[in-house]
């Protein structure tokens, strides 16, 4: 396989502070990669020294093999969807999507063509004499990257563009998109602080925090196997119970719980004296009253503090005994659990190749402004 | 029905009042048979003399014309090229560009006369049309500088990119982007120019020379000696040009708005 845009220990400096720092990255022809991290964590950075906006202050970036270094944004292989779209206002939709092959250049029965194919390959073969306020929100979306696409680019780059749209339209252009990626075969980089997102349409996923590449991986890497306190809470949800951990008599790791529990571990940890450690647990990966009791598979009494219902998604609040954590347990919705009350006593359990455990490291994954 | 608020109505007619009546006095007059001040009968016989026997009157109507096209064309012309560095580019000074640049709209127009006259003097550079061409473009800058770059911020500035993105050089982007959107601020910028320079005074006043008389200069030495109605005949001219000027422009503006 081609590899379509490679970066080498970029790094972007704005003074003293550094935004981007010595990343690398290879990513495929045709491939839907994204690029997930909280806001401030340098992804924008990245995404518009790609496209050309900032010079690196060091490192290369390169397109097919070929070095990006001094080249202008209007000479690169790649376009850019921008957070806002900035589709041109003064301009109705044929003539937006023409933009780029009229600066080429090109003929104008040959553009002609182009947008038109294009115009019905994004589902709106009626729209090119539409203005830009005559679209619906999922039309300029798919204008914005129509606009793009037409200039076959070796990459698109994409920041964010689905952020101001509405929830239930998000969700339908997640699977628009991944679609249309799919169809066309362009190599697509897209930049999200949402971790559903980044999921569901991607082929690799590289989680990017504070300037660098906490984990890449596919989504199921990163979400069954991550590699960092950060990425193990920024990729899914997880519940997080501070534990201390010591080495047993047959060599096997065991974490011991605030209450004084031992929950058995899989894996081997480098242990040092007084650090502190982080145990992750999946709600999905709770089960409620579990039969089994095998040495490794770990057991907690507890309180119910509150169910949340939310249909396929619903969960319960579990205080376990002696502790005053919340953990959240997945909640089947089999009617196997409908006769759950709230401060009933319950019993739940983990299988324990489901927890993972890394040191204790506060992140900042969410904005609370 | 809602009762009309008496007291808003009083002020509104008021305003009116006092706004219009001079004018409409202004357009009777000029068709005052008599000269001095009692009304006698109807006649144009001033709009003849204007248009027949008043060659200075129009020769300080050209100098204020090629004043006002010439001062207004490069006051638009610097004025756009600046708001779109100031709003395009990043750099140092650009705050206090635009501080600066508002300096002359609220400094007294006595001051920007007297200053000019003296650095006019400063440089050796003798009193003519073209001085007063040069304090016409450096005080109808702001206007321009400050309606483009108004009609610039209303824009997501990453359609400048996102031309750029798309394979347009920076003069392709300044051709085919900037200024088609910037045109309303740009066509208004102008006008005003063109506006205020016509009815300038006192800076005029200040930097003018031998034979570069502008229209308001000559209309003042004419009102010394008493109120001609030929001065009359003239402002009803120019009230009508008015007229005929913002009506067009506002349907030239809706023209390319709706463009």
């Amino acid at each position: 396989m081609q590899i379509a845009l490679s970066v080498r220990n970029l790094t972007k400096k704005f003074g003293d502070f550094t935004a981007v720092n010595d990343i690398s990255l290879d990513v495929e022809d045709g491939k839907f990669f994204s690029i997930l991290g909280p806001s401030g964590c340098g992804k924008t950075t990245l995404l518009r020294m790609i496209a050309g906006f900032y010079e690196q202050t060091g490192g290369h970036i390169e397109l097919r093999g070929k070095d990006m270094t001094n080249i202008e944004p209007n000479k690169r292989p790649v376009n850019l969807v921008f957070q806002h779209l900035a589709l041109f206002p003064m301009m109705n939709v044929y003539e937006n999507i023409a933009f780029g092959l009229r600066r080429r250049g090109e003929k104008s029965a040959a553009i002609d063509k182009k947008v038109n194919d294009l115009l019905e390959r994004v589902g709106l073969p009626e729209a090119g004499k539409k203005t830009i306020d005559q679209l619906s929100g999922g039309q300029r979306q798919r204008i914005a990257i129509a606009r793009c696409l037409v200039l076959e680019p070796t990459v698109l780059l994409l920041d964010e563009p689905l952020g101001a749209l509405d929830a239930k339209l998000r969700e339908h252009m997640k699977i628009e998109l991944k679609k249309l990626q799919t169809q066309v075969g362009t190599t697509f980089v897209y930049i999200t602080h949402d971790q559903s997102e980044a999921m569901v349409m991607s082929d690799g996923v590289a989680v990017m925090n504070a300037g660098k590449f906490e984990q890449v991986g596919t989504p199921q890497e990163l979400y069954h196997h991550p590699s960092s306190s950060f990425v193990a809470q920024f990729v899914g949800s997880n519940n997080k119970l501070h534990v201390t951990l010591h080495k047993g008599e047959s060599s096997a790791f065991s974490a011991r719980y605030s209450n004084g529990k031992e929950f058995s571990l899989t894996g081997t940890y480098d242990l040092e004296d007084g650090d502190a450690w982080d145990l992750f647990i999946r709600p999905e990966s709770v089960i409620i009253n579990p039969k089994e009791s095998s040495a490794s598979f770990n057991l907690l009494q507890g309180e119910v503090k509150a169910i949340l219902f939310d249909g396929g998604n619903s969960r319960l609040l579990v205080t376990p005994e002696g502790s005053t954590d919340e953990l959240v347990v997945a909640l089947p919705q089999t009617k196997q659990f409908d006769d759950i009350q709230v401060k009933d006593k319950i019993r739940i359990g983990w299988d324990s190749s489901k927890s993972v455990c890394f040191k204790r490291a506060d992140w900042k994954i969410y904005d609370d402004e | 029905m809602k009762r009309r608020p008496s007291f808003s109505r009083s002020v509104f007619f008021t305003t009116i009042f006092f706004l219009s009546l001079p004018l409409f006095v202004l357009v009777l007059y000029s068709f005052n048979e008599s000269k001095s001040g009692s009304w006698t009968g109807f006649s144009v016989r001033w709009y003849v003399k204007l248009f027949t026997g008043s060659p200075q009157l129009w020769h300080a109507f050209g100098n204020s014309a090629i004043v006002a096209l010439s001062s207004a064309l490069v006051a638009t012309v610097i004025g756009t090229l600046g708001a779109v560095a100031v709003n395009w580019y990043k750099f140092r000074l650009r705050k206090y560009l635009r501080t600066i640049t508002f300096l002359p709209m609220i400094l007294p127009e006595i001051i920007i006369g007297v200053s000019l006259l003296i650095f006019f003097a400063g440089i050796g550079l003798r009193l003519s049309l073209f001085t007063v061409f040069v304090a016409h473009v450096s005080f109808n800058l702001p206007f321009v500088f400050l309606l483009v770059l108004a009609r610039l911020e209303e824009f997501d500035i990453s359609i400048i990119e996102a031309a750029r993105d798309l394979g347009a050089s920076e003069t392709q982007t300044l051709l085919r982007v900037i200024l088609p959107i910037s045109m309303p601020g740009i066509v208004s910028g102008f006008l005003t120019a063109v506006t205020l320079s016509l009815e300038d005074f006192v800076i005029t006043f200040f930097v003018t020379g031998p034979g570069a008389t502008t229209l308001p200069l000559y209309v003042y030495s004419a009102i010394r000696f008493g109120v001609s109605p030929v001065i009359n005949a003239l402002s009803v001219v120019m009230i009508l040009g008015t007229v005929v000027l913002t009506w067009s422009t506002r349907n030239f503006l809706k023209y390319i708005a709706a463009k």
